[in-house]
């Protein structure tokens, strides 16, 4: 059994399930690829190269920028520990247009005369929900700016609190 | 013999050589695969200290994993359950799968108690598969270092891990896409929705299961090494990497912590719950419909008794208005000659009611409507088969999937089961069925046939 986990890198248990595993997965997957195997494929193979590769280096992208922005700046504004305030509001809009976005955008061409409802409602309560996150979050952020500065002495030599100020 | 003898001897040699080239391509490969082993990372998201959130770690993935190992099962039972509401078992126009296989091995008779079963498991089918999607993503983001693991394969079992990881990632979004955009009645998919759907699911579970097995032991290890109500006290200043991994997802050089783990299952959390609630009233009905901001059937379409969801219009399904005007008539077949009943004939017959709500593949349903029409087991029983075994319903419909279903003989003997005139006190629509459409207790929506012309009872 020892070489036997030299030559494969696990125990024999792993072989016979990921074996199993395999099995089922060629039994669907045959059906699967039945119709159309290289437009299925693709969807398949996709659906993953579409999140991990881009997706998410996109969000990834552009938290790390938003981070970098306000270092350019100096001046007496007392540093706060703001980038949830933008978080926040941007993962819970962003993810309501991941999930909905065919109906947000109008790309469900059979909806109007399937179902006999007018599409056109959603762009404008995404943007209505999209404003009221952004707005709270403005004014919470706008309160706790408030709070920091209040707790700064008027001529700001005391360090301010906040992460960037932590070592 | 010595040509026997020599043979032998020939044999042994080549024996020899074989097994000493063998040995030597073995160290070959050996060689090559330290040599292989000693290559360094590619620069970039390859190299260990390139991802660097502190709050990766093996405690998060585990929250997140727990989340789903409990959400992703609801997700394929209630999806298989409503798999066999549709009793693909009675034949092609019931079967959107015909070769399944071996894939539809549990099938059973679908029951019509309690008649609202399938808008319940269809609805927690769509609402959870909305509300997991940022648990999802979550889970998906704190494991992405795995995916530019160096090497990429290690080993054969590692190699075979990773396979069977593209199998669960893949799958696990190519069935939440699919779900999702089919909801919408965005169409884009390659293929009929039930069969990517459904051989989707099958090889997405096979690599949940696998990935469960291998994982599950690491799950609860990484569970039972902090405590939840001790992290959800964390703040940020406290918020410090767990310790290293065998998995690399602790980073080798961390970052300054931004959020504490709290705020990131916290941010997933508000991410479902709103996602819950701009969904699930689609599928409660009443006042919480409008709730569902964002779902399809968030709002009833209009027209006083007839104010209640519909899934395809008359005209969407080409309907011919000559097919459903006066010169309709409903034929009636089984052991006895044909019948034929104009709708004033049917009309006129004892009615009966029942209240029944329409559920929907899509997860959407209609409270509970006020169907009046004539039983389906006095149809059957008039036809000749008072015990018929099933029914084959077909609608004037001229194109679309759904315009024939076959009903069993559960479904058609159930006193609810009707051939529906009308609805909440007036004729139905012609949207909603004119001028005589199915309604089953528990039955999937597409299955309660509208504009019904022909009934053929079987034994």
């Amino acid at each position: 059994m020892a070489r036997f986990v030299r030559w494969y890198g696990s125990g024999p248990l792993h072989l016979l399930v990921l074996i199993c595993s395999f099995a089922l997965t060629a039994y669907a997957m045959v059906r699967l690829f039945a119709v159309r195997p290289l437009e299925v494929a693709i969807w398949f193979v996709g659906a993953a190269i579409l999140h991990d590769l881009i997706l998410l280096p996109l969000y990834s992208l552009a938290d790390l920028s938003a981070h970098s922005v306000p270092r350019h700046r100096t001046g007496r504004v007392p540093t706060v520990a703001w980038i949830n305030y933008l978080r926040v509001p941007t993962f819970l809009s962003g993810v309501l247009l991941l999930v909905w976005f065919p109906l947000i955008l109008d790309l469900a061409i059979p909806y109007r005369d399937d179902t006999r409802l007018p599409e056109g409602v959603y762009l404008g309560r995404w943007l209505a929900i999209t404003c009221v996150l952004f707005g709270a979050a403005a004014l919470a952020f706008a309160l706790k700016l408030r709070r920091v500065r209040r707790a700064v002495p008027a001529d700001g030599h005391r360090p301010p609190p906040g992460r960037d100020a932590e070592p | 013999m010595p040509e026997d003898a020599h043979a032998r001897w020939r044999l042994r040699r080549i024996g020899a050589a074989v097994a000493a080239g063998g040995a030597a391509a073995a160290a070959r490969a050996r060689a090559i695969a330290r040599r292989i082993g000693e290559t360094p990372a590619p620069p970039g998201p390859f190299r260990p200290g390139f991802w660097r959130s502190p709050i990766r770690g093996p405690w998060l993935t585990s929250v997140f994993g727990l989340v789903l190992l409990v959400g992703i099962p609801v997700l394929f039972l209630t999806g298989a359950l409503s798999y066999a509401a549709y009793n693909p078992d009675l034949g092609p126009h019931n079967d959107m799968t015909p070769d399944k296989g071996l894939l539809g091995f549990y099938l059973f008779d679908w029951p019509t108690h309690p008649y609202w079963l399938y808008r319940l498991t269809q609805g927690v089918h769509v609402t959870l598969g909305v509300v997991l999607v940022p648990v999802l993503l979550g889970k998906l983001w704190s494991v992405i270092p795995k995916l530019f693991e160096w090497l990429p394969v290690r080993s054969v079992a590692h190699g075979l891990e990773q396979l069977s990881l593209l199998m669960l990632v893949g799958g696990v979004i190519f069935e939440f896409v699919t779900g999702i955009l089919n909801i919408q009645l965005y169409y884009v998919f390659p293929g009929s929705f039930y069969t990517l759907h459904f051989y989707g699911a099958w090889v997405f579970i096979a690599a949940f299961i696998v990935h469960v097995c291998l994982k599950l032991g690491r799950m609860s290890r990484a569970l039972g090494s902090r405590s939840l109500a001790t992290e959800l006290r964390t703040d940020l200043a406290h918020t410090v990497p767990e310790p290293p991994d065998p998995d690399g997802l602790v980073p080798t050089a961390p970052a300054a912590p931004t959020m504490t783990r709290r705020g990131a299952v916290g941010l997933v959390g508000v991410g479902s719950l709103t996602l819950l609630v701009v969904t699930a009233g689609q599928s409660i009905g009443g006042r919480l419909r409008n709730t569902a901001l964002f779902a399809p059937h968030n709002r009833n379409p209009g027209g006083g008794p007839m104010d209640f969801q519909i899934n395809k219009t008359a005209a969407a399904v080409g309907i011919n208005p000559a097919h459903v005007g006066p010169a309709w008539r409903l034929e009636v077949r089984g052991r006895a000659p044909m019948l034929v009943f104009t709708r004033a004939q049917l009309l006129a017959m004892r009615r009966h009611d029942a209240l029944l709500p329409i559920a929907c593949v899509e997860g959407w349903s209609t409270e509970d409507q006020h169907w009046s029409g004539l039983r389906l087991t006095d149809l059957a029983a008039m036809a000749g088969l008072p015990g018929a075994g099933s029914v084959l319903v077909e609608s004037v419909q001229s194109r679309g999937a759904f315009r024939s279903v076959v009903l069993r003989g559960n479904q058609i003997h159930d006193p609810r089961s009707l051939l529906a005139l009308r609805v909440n006190g007036a004729d139905l629509s012609l949207d909603h069925g004119y001028p005589a459409r199915i309604i089953v207790p528990a039955n999937p929506g597409v299955n309660n046939t509208k504009w019904v012309h022909r009934l053929t009872f079987r034994t």
